[in-house]
């Protein structure tokens, strides 16, 4: 293979890869934008996503769609119960309560999940598992291109329904002020269910386009957030593109950094890259940002 | 029972609350001096690294508790620490010198962090210091010709613990496990113990004179209300990383210790869940108290010694009945530890946010106004979040 070839396979590796710390950047991005609290346990909900979708598909021999479908909404029930149990009862205290007790969280569906289905990997077939598709005089793994199209689809129609809906924009009121909110008649405490529900459904899509790109997986895949937070970081923290963008940045920089430089350092790089844009530029690609008022 | 009436301004810049607290803390004091006479070489080494933990933790507590930042690095300036102090020991520095300067390194490194994401959102500064915290491993790691890489870098002992026996031992120096064989009569676990008791003390020294100090008033106010704290004249980026400095001080001086403790160092001890562990520390004993951090850590060593001991139990007296062998799965399995961690900060969080020292302060409190006691006393007042980006 020719160099240009390799860069063309790396970058579209990148893309893919990307995309998914996208979603996963998406996922706490929304729970961010909605009730202001960060959820560092969004990589453990993609776990969950990706063993119940291995208990259905795999375990239970569903159809690929129907298993995958069924997972979207049995996560967003999760996802429902977790705020309503606990994360509720968060609401109006500081703001490293909720950071530890997500990160709390996430030690316990790390050691639950593996536990309740007796297996410490799991692997399933998707449709996109080893195939390929031929673009012009490129071969493209199938897996890695559903990835993309998959994000650009979930990220448009997130983004149309925060900015078009009447739920959507009950959202960003109730994130911009929970008392106003309330006062406004908006229900504060479901919308606030709702967005997490939300968000473990994205985060159980994650899940499951992953699994053709990584083949195997065991519950430590959530410790991947933390490459999805540089990239909400360099994105724009709270920007719904900021964290595509920012996730694909990350991903490419990840990709090509372990091609070009020594084994090892792809990790040093993506944190490095996220130390320089908290550097120079704090607000991101895509500014948030600005004073709070008193 | 006892009313402390606040009658005049410079009760609150005492060092205690009054004179009961004193004997209260001087009890404290003689139980951990006399402790060594008692209990066995093991159960002082565990207490060890209770006393080190409990000081890495009052670090946290000065940025998690007394400032409101979270850090998931604290692990890395643990770490620095550690490296750092094990370093210079072995290059002929004095201990006296070396484990400050640990210290100092992993302050400076933590103000370096903090000056571009203090000015930030808190939630920066918790995933600067997941990143640096993970820089750090690998650098540990990758910079062999210092830290020693994947062999681990061996902790030579205090060099005036090893002054007398130079003079009596004359042959070569060889050594067992870190622990020069020459010097163990000197260098044990038990000296190692006192040395840690004395840090210990001055570290409690530095948090609470901190806290009735302008500097310290300025963290708290800075935790309680960013706005507030700036309207009244606050700098807050200033403050921040005095704050984060100074934390990043307190537990790299724990690290120096820390490398003294395990005796050989490696890059894995130094691992993201020491983060977690020291946070759960502070969230366990209760958040804003120098008391919690002593608390919190032995509980969480108490917790870490009973949970393989219960595991055994189970796994011999369950071991062969049928119906139990989900229970011995469950207690054999991998992360079940951190998982009870987990659990552990969840509960700690929803039901009981002020911890154990907040748990015995109504304890004392119901005894003390019995049968008048509230429950409101203790009460947290609601706040509404507004968000942090209008645009």
């Amino acid at each position: 293979m020719d160099s240009v070839q390799i860069y063309i396979s790396l970058f579209v590796n990148g893309l893919a890869l990307g995309c998914i710390y996208g979603l996963i950047a998406l996922g706490f991005v929304l729970i961010y934008k909605a009730t202001e609290m960060v959820n560092f346990a969004q990589g453990d909900l993609m776990m969950v996503g990706a063993f119940i979708a291995f208990g259905l598909i795999a375990g239970f021999g569903l159809n690929f769609w129907l298993g995958f479908l069924l997972t979207i909404v049995l996560m967003i029930i999760f996802g429902f119960l977790l705020d309503v149990v606990v994360i509720r009862r968060l609401i109006g205290q500081p703001q490293f309560s909720i950071v530890m007790a997500t990160i709390g969280i996430g030690y316990v569906l790390r050691f639950v999940m593996p536990y309740a289905f007796n297996v410490e990997q799991i692997a399933f077939l998707t449709p996109f598992t080893g195939k390929a598709v031929q673009v012009a005089a490129m071969t493209l793994d199938a897996g890695k291109l559903a990835a993309v199209v998959g994000t650009l689809v979930l990220c448009a129609g997130l983004y149309t329904f925060f900015q078009r809906t009447r739920i959507g924009m009950a959202m960003q009121a109730a994130s911009q002020n929970q008392l106003a909110a309330y006062y406004m008649g908006i229900p504060v405490a479901l919308i606030f269910s709702l967005i997490w529900g939300i968000s473990a459904g994205v985060a159980a899509i994650t899940g499951v386009m992953m699994m053709p790109i990584a083949n195997v997986m065991d519950p430590s895949i959530g410790f991947i957030a933390i490459k999805a937070f540089a990239g909400a970081v360099v994105g724009g923290f709270g920007s719904i593109p900021g964290a595509l963008v920012g996730g694909i940045i990350i991903g490419l920089v990840e990709q090509f950094s372990d091609y070009l430089l020594a084994p090892g350092y792809k990790d040093i790089m993506v944190f490095s890259v996220l130390l320089a844009v908290m550097v120079v530029r704090p607000e991101g690609i895509f500014s948030q940002m600005g004073r709070k008022k008193v | 029972m006892r009313f402390v009436f606040k009658t005049r301004y410079e009760q609150d810049l005492r060092l205690w609350r009054h004179n009961g607290d004193l004997i209260g803390y001087g009890i404290f004091l003689a139980a951990l001096l006399a402790l060594p006479m008692f209990a066995g070489v093991y159960y002082v080494g565990e207490a060890n690294l209770w006393l080190i933990y409990a000081i890495a933790a009052m670090g946290l507590m000065i940025a998690v508790g007394f400032t409101g930042m979270v850090s998931l690095g604290h692990s890395a300036f643990l770490g620095i620490g550690a490296y750092t102090h094990a370093y210079l020991l072995q290059n002929g520095v004095p201990f006296v010198f070396s484990l400050p300067l640990g210290g100092l390194l992993a302050g400076a490194i933590g103000v370096a962090v903090g000056l571009p994401t203090l000015r930030m959102h808190g939630i920066y500064l918790a995933i600067a210091t997941l990143a640096v915290a993970l820089i750090t491993q690998e650098i540990m790691s990758k910079w062999s010709s210092v830290t020693g890489g994947f062999d681990g870098l061996p902790v030579a002992a205090p060099d005036f613990l090893s002054i007398q026996t130079e003079a009596m031992y004359q042959g070569e120096w060889f050594s067992v496990g870190g622990l020069h064989v020459g010097w163990v009569e000197l260098w044990s676990p038990v000296s190692l113990y006192y040395i840690c008791i004395v840090v210990l003390i001055l570290a409690a020294l530095i948090a609470r004179n901190l806290l009735r100090s302008p500097t310290g008033r300025a963290f708290v106010a800075i935790r309680d209300s960013e706005i507030s704290a700036q309207s009244m004249g606050v700098h807050l980026a200033h403050y921040k990383t005095t704050a984060f400095g100074i934390s990043a001080f307190v537990t790299g001086l724990a690290g120096g210790l820390f490398a003294h403790q395990i005796s050989h160092l490696a890059p894995d001890a130094f691992n993201i869940f020491i983060s977690i562990e020291l946070l759960l520390i502070c969230v366990v004993g209760g958040i804003g108290t120098i008391q919690g951090a002593v608390l919190g850590a032995a509980f969480l060593i108490l917790l870490r010694s009973f949970i393989p001991i219960v595991r055994d139990e189970v796994t011999a007296g369950a071991g062969g009945v049928e119906f139990l062998a989900g229970l011995v799965r469950f207690v054999n399995s991998p992360g079940l530890e951190a998982a009870i961690f987990g659990a552990l900060l969840v509960l700690f969080i929803v039901f009981e946010p002020m911890g154990l020292y907040g748990r015995w302060l109504k304890t004392k409190t119901y005894f003390d106004l019995f049968p008048l006691y509230k429950k409101s006393t203790f009460a947290r007042q609601k706040s509404y979040v507004k968000t942090e980006r209008l645009r």
